[in-house]
This record gives C-alpha cells, sequence and structure tokens, in this order.
C-alpha cells in the first residue's frame, strides 16, 4: 500500500488511524460540499425518489377492476336481465349491452371494450334446464389481464348461478368441490402491496448507482483523480470519502420513499422498522458500490452510464422477483438472478413489509447483500489502486 | 441544399466514428438490446410453470389422493411436502418454500360422497398478490377438471350455466407473445435516448461544440448530424431485438414487416428528438445523464409494458400521451398479435409524429437560440 510520495510533510505516521480518519474525514467533507453545491445531485437523492415513488404508486397497478365488457344480449329475459344487474353491480366490471356479435366485435378490435359476453338466445330456457352456455371472449393482447378477466367473468357468473337457483327454490351448491381461497399478507388483494416494495428497490437501486457512478468518471475525465493520488490520501480512503455522503443522502431518500409508502399508499410495515431499514443501509451500500465500480473501471462517463442504466434498472425491473415470478424462469435465468443484489432486497422488502420477522427469510438474503458490500469495497479498491501504478 | 447534406453527412460520419471507434463504446451499444432481449424474454413472464405447494390433508382418503394426484399430474404444481399441522403450513408459505397450501379437511371425503360439498382450503403466499392470483386460477382449473370428471363418474348435473372463454389474438394467453414485441421499443428508446442526450452535452464538456459553430454548418444541419446517426443506431438496435424475437424465440407474426418499421421509424425519431431537447437543456454530460434518466423511467414504467394503460389515474393517462414508448409498445404487440395496418395504427402514428417533430423543432430552436 505505502509508496513513495505518500507520506506527506508534517504528519508523523500517515498510518495511525487519527491520520486515516482526519484524511478521510476532509474528503467526506470535500465531497458533500460538493455535492450540496450541486443542485443535480440533491434533485436526484431527495427530489427524484419522491416523484418516483409518487408517479409510480399511483401509476403502476395490476388490479383489474371496472373492466369494460361488451355483452350480447341475444334475447332479453327475465335471468339474462337478472345476470346483467349482476356483473354491472360488481366493481370489477362495467358491462355495455349490444344486441348484435358484430356490434361487439367492432367494439373489441377499437379496444374499447377489453371482453364480450355472449348470453345465447336459448339462455333462459337451458338455465331452467340446469345446462346453460355463456361465452367469454377476451382481448389477448395484454395477457395477463386477459386472463385475470376470464377468471373473474366465470367467478361471477358461477356466484350468480349459485345464488339464483337459491332464490328458485332449486338448492344448488357450487359444485362437488368448493375452492376456498385466502391470500396470507394481502388478504385486501391489492397490487400496491407489492409493488410499492418493489418500486422502493428500484428507486433505490438507480439512486445509489447513478449518484456514484457519473462522480468517478468524471474526476478521472477531468484527471482530478489523479491530483488526488499525489496527495497523502490512499486509494481505499478515496473510495470512503466518496461513498460516505452520498450513503447519506440515498438513505434520506429512502426514509421519504417508505414514509410515502406507509402513508400515502397505506402498505402496512408488518416487520420491525429497524429490519428494514438495517436491510435498505445494506442495499444502498451495494448500490452505491456498482455505481462505484462501474466508474472505476470504465473512467469514462458516456460508457459508465449507459452501462449504469443496463446494470441496474432494466435487470432491478425484469429479474429481481419485483413483478415476476423468479420459481417460473429458466434455470439458465435463475442463476444469473442470484447474481443480482436486487433479488435480495425485493425479498427482504416484500417480506418485511407484509409478513413480518421471518428470520429464515430475511438472514440468508441479508448475508448476501453484506457478502456483495465487502467483494464490491474490495473489487473498486483493487480496480482504483492498479491504476495509480 | 446539396452542400447542406454534405455537410450533414460529414457531420454523421464523425459522430458515428466518434461514438463507434472505442471498441468498450461500440459493444455497449450493440450487445446489450440482444442479450438483454434473450434474457428479458425468458424472465419477463406473468405465467408460471413451476407452483410449489404443500399438503395438509386431515381426510387421508382416496379422494382426497385423486383431487392432489390431478395437481401433481399438471406438471406445474411441485408437492414440497406433506405437513402435519398448521403451523407447519404456516413455516412453510412464511419461509417462501411454498407458494400454496392445500388444506383437505378431515369430512372431505364423507361430503363428496353425500353430495353436500366439500370444500379445500387453498392458501396462496400474497406477498406478490398478481403470482398467488395465478396460482389460484391454476388451481381452480384443476378443481373444476375434478368436479367435471366426478359429475360424470356419479351421474350428476352439471353446473348450470358453464362459462366457455376464448382469447383473441392470442389464443393460449402467454405472456410472452405480448411482452417480447413490447421489449423491442423498450430496449431500443433506453439507449438511443441517452446517447443522443449525451452526444452534444459530451462536446460542450470537452469544448469542441465551440469548435463546431465556427466551422460552416448551420444550427439546423448541426442538430440533423446529431440525429441521424442516433437514429441510425436506434433502428439497428431496433432490428437486433426483432430478429431475436422472430429466431430465437419464433414470436408469431401476423402483420406487415413494412408497418412495424413505419412505426418504429417514428418511434426512434421521436426518441432521438426528446434526447436531442435533453442535450439543448444540458450544459455537462452528468446533468444529460441525470436528465435523460429521469425521463426514461417513467417513459419505461408507465408505457403499458409491465402494468395496464387503463388502471392508471386519468391525470396519468394523459401525462402516458407524451411518452414515445406508450404508442411504439401499442403499435409493435398490435402487428404482431393482430396483424394491424396501418389505416388501424393511425391512433398511435400520428401521436409519435407530432412528438418528433415538436421535439426536433424545439430542439432545433434551443441551439439556434444558445448560439446566437
Amino acid at each position: 500500500m505505502s509508496g513513495p510520495g505518500m507520506s506527506g510533510p508534517g504528519m508523523s505516521d500517515p498510518d495511525s488511524a487519527r491520520a486515516k480518519l482526519r484524511r478521510i474525514l476532509a474528503l467526506v467533507k470535500k465531497e458533500s460540499r460538493q455535492m450540496i453545491r450541486d443542485p443535480a445531485t440533491i434533485a436526484v437523492g431527495i427530489v427524484l425518489p419522491v416523484i418516483l415513488i409518487l408517479l409510480f404508486g399511483f401509476g403502476l397497478s395490476l388490479d383489474v377492476r371496472n373492466v369494460p365488457l361488451a355483452v350480447v344480449l341475444q334475447e332479453p329475459s327475465a335471468p339474462a336481465e337478472d345476470l346483467l344487474s349482476a356483473l354491472a353491480l360488481s366493481p370489477y366490471f362495467h358491462p355495455q349491452v349490444v344486441y348484435s356479435l358484430e356490434a361487439a366485435d367492432r367494439l373489441m378490435m377499437a379496444g374499447d371494450v377489453d371482453g364480450v359476453l355472449t348470453i345465447p338466445a336459448d339462455f333462459a330456457r337451458r338455465f331452467h334446464a340446469g345446462n346453460a352456455r355463456v361465452q367469454v371472449v377476451v382481448h389477448g393482447t395484454d395477457a395477463n389481464r386477459a386472463r385475470i378477466i376470464e377468471s373473474y367473468v366465470a367467478g361471477a357468473v358461477g356466484a350468480w348461478s349459485v345464488r339464483r337457483a337459491a332464490d328458485d327454490g332449486t338448492a344448488m351448491d357450487g359444485g362437488p368441490v368448493t375452492i376456498q381461497s385466502r391470500l396470507w399478507f394481502n388478504s385486501a388483494n391489492d397490487s400496491h402491496y407489492f409493488l410499492v416494495p418493489g418500486l422502493i428497490v428500484l428507486v433505490m437501486t438507480l439512486i445509489g448507482a447513478f449518484l456514484t457512478a457519473m462522480v468517478v468518471a468524471r474526476e478521472w475525465e477531468r484527471g482530478t483523480f489523479e491530483a488526488l493520488f499525489v496527495t497523502p490520501v490512499r486509494s481505499g480512503e478515496i473510495l470512503l470519502g466518496k461513498t460516505i455522503p452520498y450513503f447519506c443522502l440515498g438513505i434520506v431518500g429512502l426514509l421519504l420513499c417508505v414514509a410515502a409508502g406507509k402513508f400515502l399508499f397505506h402498505v402496512p410495515i408488518v416487520g420491525a422498522l429497524a429490519v428494514l431499514l438495517g436491510a435498505s443501509m445494506l442495499y444502498v451500500l451495494v448500490a452505491l458500490g456498482v455505481g462505484l465500480l462501474i466508474s472505476s473501471y470504465f473512467k469514462n462517463q458516456l460508457v459508465a452510464s449507459q452501462l449504469t442504466m443496463l446494470a441496474t434498472f432494466m435487470p432491478a425491473l425484469m429479474l429481481s422477483g419485483f413483478l415476476f415470478d423468479l420459481r417460473s424462469m429458466p434455470v439458465g435465468i435463475r442463476v444469473i438472478t442470484y447474481l443480482l443484489p436486487a433479488r435480495y432486497y425485493v425479498a427482504l422488502l416484500q417480506t418485511v413489509f407484509l409478513a413480518g420477522d421471518i428470520w429464515p427469510v430475511i438472514l440468508p438474503n441479508a448475508a448476501v447483500l453484506a457478502l456483495m458490500v465487502a467483494l464490491l469495497g474490495y473489487a473498486s479498491r483493487a480496480v482504483t489502486h492498479k491504476r495509480i501504478g | 441544399m446539396l452542400e447542406s447534406l454534405l455537410r450533414i453527412l460529414a457531420l454523421t460520419r464523425k459522430e458515428l466514428l466518434a461514438v463507434l471507434k472505442d471498441r468498450r463504446a461500440r459493444n455497449s451499444l450493440l450487445l446489450p438490446p440482444i442479450l438483454q432481449c434473450l434474457l428479458f424474454g425468458y424472465a419477463a413472464t406473468y405465467d408460471l410453470n413451476h407452483v410449489p405447494y404443500v399438503v395438509l390433508d386431515s381426510s387421508h382418503s382416496v379422494a382426497a389422493q385423486d383431487l392432489l394426484g390431478r395437481f401433481d399430474g399438471t406438471g406445474l404444481f411441485e408437492r414440497v411436502a406433506d405437513l402435519g399441522t398448521q403451523a407447519q403450513v404456516r413455516d412453510a408459505v412464511d419461509d417462501r418454500r411454498a407458494l400454496l397450501a392445500i388444506e383437505i379437511p378431515q369430512d372431505f371425503a364423507r361430503r363428496l360422497q353425500e353430495g353436500a360439498g366439500a370444500d379445500v382450503q387453498i392458501i396462496a403466499d400474497g406477498r406478490n398478490s398478481n403470482t398467488a392470483g395465478t396460482a389460484l386460477g391454476y388451481a381452480q382449473s384443476v378443481v373444476d377438471d375434478f368436479n367435471d370428471r366426478w359429475r360424470a363418474d356419479h351421474d350428476q348435473p352439471g353446473p348450470p350455466v358453464t362459462v366457455e372463454a376464448r382469447a383473441w389474438y392470442n389464443p393460449d394467453l402467454q405472456t410472452r407473445w405480448n411482452m417480447i414485441p413490447g421489449l423491442i421499443g423498450t430496449l431500443t428508446m433506453i439507449q438511443t435516448l441517452m446517447l443522443t442526450a449525451m452526444s452534444v452535452a459530451r462536446e460542450r464538456e470537452q469544448g469542441t461544440f465551440d469548435q463546431l459553430l465556427v466551422t460552416p454548418f448551420r444550427p439546423a444541419e448541426i442538430m440533423a448530424g446529431k440525429a441521424f446517426p442516433s437514429m441510425l443506431i436506434g433502428m439497428i438496435q431496433a432490428t437486433g431485438v426483432l430478429l431475436v424475437a422472430q429466431l430465437w424465440f419464433r414470436i408469431p407474426f401476423q402483420g406487415s414487416f413494412l408497418t412495424l418499421y413505419c412505426g418504429l421509424t417514428l418511434f426512434v425519431l421521436a426518441a432521438v428528438g426528446t434526447g436531442l431537447v435533453v442535450s439543448a437543456l444540458c450544459q455537462t454530460m452528468q446533468q444529460a445523464m441525470l436528465f435523460s434518466f429521469v425521463i426514461i423511467m417513467p417513459f419505461a414504467l408507465l408505457s403499458g409494458l409491465t402494468t395496464p394503460l387503463s388502471n392508471m389515474p386519468l391525470s396519468l393517462q394523459y401525462f402516458t400521451f407524451i411518452n414515445p414508448l406508450r404508442y411504439a409498445i401499442d403499435i409493435a404487440q398490435r402487428v404482431y398479435l393482430e396483424g394491424a395496418g396501418l389505416g388501424v395504427l393511425m391512433p398511435d402514428l400520428w401521436p409519435l409524429a407530432l412528438i418528433a417533430a415538436v421535439t426536433l423543432a424545439a430542439a432545433s430552436w434551443m441551439f439556434k437560440h444558445r448560439l446566437q
């Protein structure tokens, strides 16, 4: 570590802990000033997380409500009208009656309705005979939504027929076997419950990586990094000095996100706040580390920015389990997801927010994040150090 | 006119050289879209093919075994454990070992035989309620099959109303079919917009922009010289992703490539225009990067790729009208799945053209304004 030119005059022992601390503090001070005087950095650290969490918190939802549905009523009859009004009363559908298939198809093609429910002409007669049929056609361009609509329509029609049969006096159950389903941790079936914790992951990933990615690459491009090397500071100290101020900024952004999730989107925090914060601090460090490593390695703002975007944003969105179930991905892709820090943080946040302090989930995930912090710190130092010599 | 064109071409050449001469920069532009499409094409699906579940069977009956056998027979459900107590069920779901827990009550077989209607209880891990809902839907269809079979075997009448479900354009409702076409625009936009935004900022920061100004180039020519290379790179990226979708994932393609490329050209133009506006506003590369990232994130997330646009509050839906990606995803999905032609796609095409025209005009004005 120590080499010629590293020990400055007036400092008795440059390796003493006090001298180290003093140098780090000086760097932190310099970096903090630079950060505070640059409105863009403050905007990224504090304003941006809030805007993003608000925008996405309100904008993202996978809940299916008020589905515009065309109902083709081929022959008005009492049971058909009754079914129709049951659909109209449901919060899930917004039915619109048409009298021909052509009209319904036109609405589908134009994208004005997401599905067509056809109640055939013989519906009333066959319903009394106990073997009526209805047909539902859904618009498959959004397959996930289409499948939910399909099952909601089947559920609504099934529930209606059981109730109607009971009213008519022909006692009827829901079939030989009925499922009583319960959704643990999210009994309201509100997609915000898992989207908001996932969004916090996404926002922190970007904020952390971006805050540092540009800083170091810029110093390399401007040559101010070389200037730092002729001072007695060590490469590890430089990295620490860069990390600490941005870490604090990232934590402020995180607290704002958590507060928005709790008070604005009413996502419960079942686990302990301390666990949530501890896990988040680890993750902010990982994100900062990724940014540091990319920028120390490439030393070019253009490449660093492109890579940070690619290495953080899209993987955190697609491969973290935030939206898509990791267990259903092919083995090769699943192996890659284990390399992504976001995966562990998503598991941590979804558990701590919704399920509570479940240590068998928290400990292994937190351990991996801690390991990543150590590896990233070591790698950035190695990369920075190598370039000095 | 010809001279102007020659100048633009010269600038384009210089710009392409500046971006592509460095091997690392070249690779960082051409490889990622293709790799990402391969990766995300597999990952980005709401379909489940592996649902781990645990069983708490208190009935110990043949009928219950028959029902559970149907779950195992689908190949989708994987029985992780047969448990004995509620506490074990709690742990298995808490630890995420099981996505579903199926509890079969003691009186299951008796009630089934008596025709009184038997219940099974299914607990789903709602930490991702969309995944849980999909898994419950699969479970429902397994039970529906069981019921049909039971009714047929025991001469019971079927349900009073059966619902026949069909889906247009995507008969098996595979989410991959709408995700991958959506990725074409998404992956292209991220890098194209950023590249354009950084291109002017880089010259400003290095001081070469001032040198450009003393050349005979007019502001509009400088802008065209910056826009054209980015467009070219954007189209190459889009083509790369398209090739992966066609050759690797083999997503059925109903429409025409001409229509798709019309849409993509307008889209890339709109993305480049947006990037140029960012570029004109920013003095340093850092600002340009931050600014473009502030734009890209909402554009990518509020585009309808991962969650439906119609679920957004109305005010946010208005915001998406200025999002070029929203239209590109709609165009790609509809050309792919519906075989939509240019006429049907007009509601997507003209806003893209408008965004391109407005942003390019604005960027041009801003360059001129700054220069004088």
